[in-house]
């Protein structure tokens, strides 16, 4: 079970966003889109998602995503937007209830727990507009969390798409969401995301997918696509990958935690 | 009966239990204005003395019945539905444009109705008599109709972009809309004759002393069917508060929804409007009431505003009708005395929010 997109174009007026874009992610494995700003991963997931019209196909676990309801569509994938502001003073628990509805369910019960997973236990009565970027972010995630909370259901695996994810969160944070998501795919889930830190990829992903100027650069396992070499050319300044500066502090998580890949 | 279900344990967060509580008493609050509204005017008339009449087995005295039952009584139904569609009107529209400062009145989609209901007044005498006798009381409120849908979805269009609606552009766009609806009602308003002039005056106040059991035959089922069916779009309206995108992923049908919701709003708003003029601020002020008392989740936001309408149009309207007793005061001037303030207050408070 698996997502396969082929030959993704999207324009905007004469100029191509996206060229051609051919990706494959499965099930059960972390997968991450990296590149430099402007390379086109957010117009990536945003296709894939189908929020922006393309060309070429895109088939979730079999379905051609065009051919599945929306309401079926929701019960199979979350989406976590990049930004999200929220136009009326909803509590953090009647945000997470939209995801908890999403599959016509009301199961209030779960709130709690999603919010412990995404670390903010005893936050339901807050209201989301008074919460820090960070903390609003979580929220985001934990609305997504019960829209698809068992990662397999009775049709399949189901899956998380999620627009770089940790982008405001603090380092313990960061982790925390890190671990949220290798755990849901890990448990059989599937799990894309379009990530800005390429360490927390490398430690997270099983599977890295590297954009630039529109077109997949290399798509492959994290050992395979983040050498010295590619990511120098993509980014466009001298990459070196697990070399340690000779001189300064370096502050990585890698120290705590078990190898990926 | 329904099979009891179990009450489920308060979850912090959840205000669901205080906006049921909130529409029960607004449940009562309404039955007591209603019937305090019936025993409630300028002539001698009293209900509970009509009553202990009846009740004694005595005919009612002929004015006694006029004034109770062609006088009051539609009056408050009336009330009572134009209140209701202004107030869940609101609620639609806000949610639709993702801002608490969206409002029929004030973005011109009042303006719209007006302009249909005028056209209709002015110049349905021109139309074939066969339709004109075939259309009959239904001319004006259908006229309004369309015309607020139009400028609804004109508005919609102008101020929405990639899903985003910008409340400047919403605001600046319907003063500009609302102003071109008004520029070419005044245009259809000099072909008036005298007596029709006399009318638009005291209808462009708003008031609800025109109602007649005819005129409501055909306004209110109209509205009737915006404010009951506007319920149904609640789940619709929470998801949009994410943003269109983010609606689409939690499985709403979007567009659906939005076509809905401005069809709703065009029906409610149009009829009202042709029945009772400019009433103004009720879709403003009712909906942010509720959203202080018992939050902004539509599903109960819909309904309670619905009933707070109702009960505050009546509450203007028995204002309207002794203030200056035993002449009476527009309803629209009464309602705007105390939606004006409110809603500059709702601006200033929301200044930082709504990035203006």
């Amino acid at each position: 079970m698996s997502l396969i997109a082929q030959d993704i174009t999207v324009a905007i007026g004469r100029k191509r966003i996206l060229d051609g874009v051919s990706i494959e992610a499965q099930a059960g494995q972390f997968t991450a889109i990296v590149g430099p700003n402007g390379s086109g991963k957010t117009t990536l997931m945003r296709a894939l998602t189908g929020e922006l019209p393309h060309r070429g196909r895109i088939a979730l676990g079999g379905d051609e995503i065009d051919s599945l309801s929306p309401e079926e569509l929701a019960r199979r994938r979350g989406v976590l937007p990049q930004a999200a502001a929220l136009s009326f003073p909803f509590t953090v628990a009647e945000v997470v209830r939209i995801g908890l509805e999403a599959r016509g369910e009301r199961d209030d019960a779960l709130i709690p727990a999603v919010l412990a997973a995404v670390d903010l236990p005893g936050f339901s009565g807050r209201l989301y507009q008074e919460l820090s970027g960070g903390e609003q972010q979580r929220v985001q995630l934990a609305r997504v969390l019960a829209q698809v909370w068992q990662p397999v259901g009775v049709d399949g695996p189901r899956w998380l798409f999620l627009d770089e994810p940790v982008s405001s969160l603090d380092v313990a944070h960061q982790l925390t969401v890190m671990r949220l998501a290798a755990d849901y795919a890990r448990r059989g889930g599937g799990v894309l995301a379009v990530m800005h830190d390429l360490n927390l990829t490398a430690l997270f992903a099983q599977k890295v997918i590297l954009m630039g100027r529109g077109k997949v650069l290399a798509q492959g396992c994290p050992a395979e696509v983040m050498t010295d070499a590619i990511l120098s050319d993509a980014y466009g300044c001298a990459l070196r990958v697990n070399a340690v500066p000779a001189q300064g502090i370096w502050i990585l998580p890698q120290a705590s935690l078990p190898e990926a890949c | 009966m329904q099979a009891v279900r179990p009450i489920p344990a308060v979850i912090a967060g959840d205000r669901s239990q205080r906006a049921r509580l909130t529409g029960a008493i607004l449940v009562l609050l309404l039955l007591i204005t209603a019937v305090a509204s019936l025993g409630w005017g300028a002539s001698g008339t009293s209900l509970s003395r009509a009553l202990s009449n009846l009740a004694a087995g005595r005919e009612l005295a002929v004015q006694d019945r006029v004034v109770l039952l062609d006088i009051r009584l539609p009056r408050m139904v009336m009330g009572i539905c134009v209140g209701a569609s202004l107030a869940v009107s609101g609620a639609l529209m806000q949610g639709l444009f993702r801002n608490p400062l969206a409002d029929p009145g004030i973005v011109g989609v009042s303006s719209g109705a007006s302009l249909g209901a005028i056209s209709a007044i002015v110049l349905g005498g021109a139309l074939p008599a066969a339709i004109a006798g075939w259309l009959g009381w239904a001319l004006v409120p259908l006229a309004a109709f369309a015309g607020s849908w139009i400028t609804t979805m004109l508005l919609y269009r102008i101020a929405t972009r990639q899903g985003r609606t910008s409340v400047a552009t919403m605001l600046l766009a319907g003063i500009a809309l609302g102003a071109i609806m008004s520029a070419i009602g005044g245009l259809v308003i000099l072909r008036a004759n005298d007596s029709q002039l006399r009318d638009l005056t005291f209808w462009g106040l708003g008031s609800l002393a025109g109602a007649t059991w005819p005129k409501l035959m055909v306004a209110v089922p109209i509205m009737a069917a915006g404010v009951l069916s506007a319920p149904a779009l609640a789940r619709g309206l929470n998801a949009l508060a994410l943003g269109e995108a983010a609606a689409g992923h939690v499985g709403i049908r979007v567009q659906r929804v939005k076509n809905r919701a401005i069809l709703t709003v065009a029906a409610a708003t149009g009829a009202a409007v042709a029945v009772s003029g400019g009433i103004g601020f009720v879709g403003i002020v009712v909906p942010h009431l509720l959203r202080l008392a018992s939050g902004p989740d539509h599903r109960w936001l819909l309904v309670n505003s619905g009933l707070l309408g109702a009960v505050m149009l009546l509450w203007a309207d028995m204002a309207s009708r002794t203030l200056i007793a035993p002449a009476e005061l527009p309803i629209g001037i009464v309602t705007a005395m105390i939606g004006g303030p409110f809603f500059l207050w709702i601006l200033l408070r929301n200044r930082g929010v709504l990035d203006l």
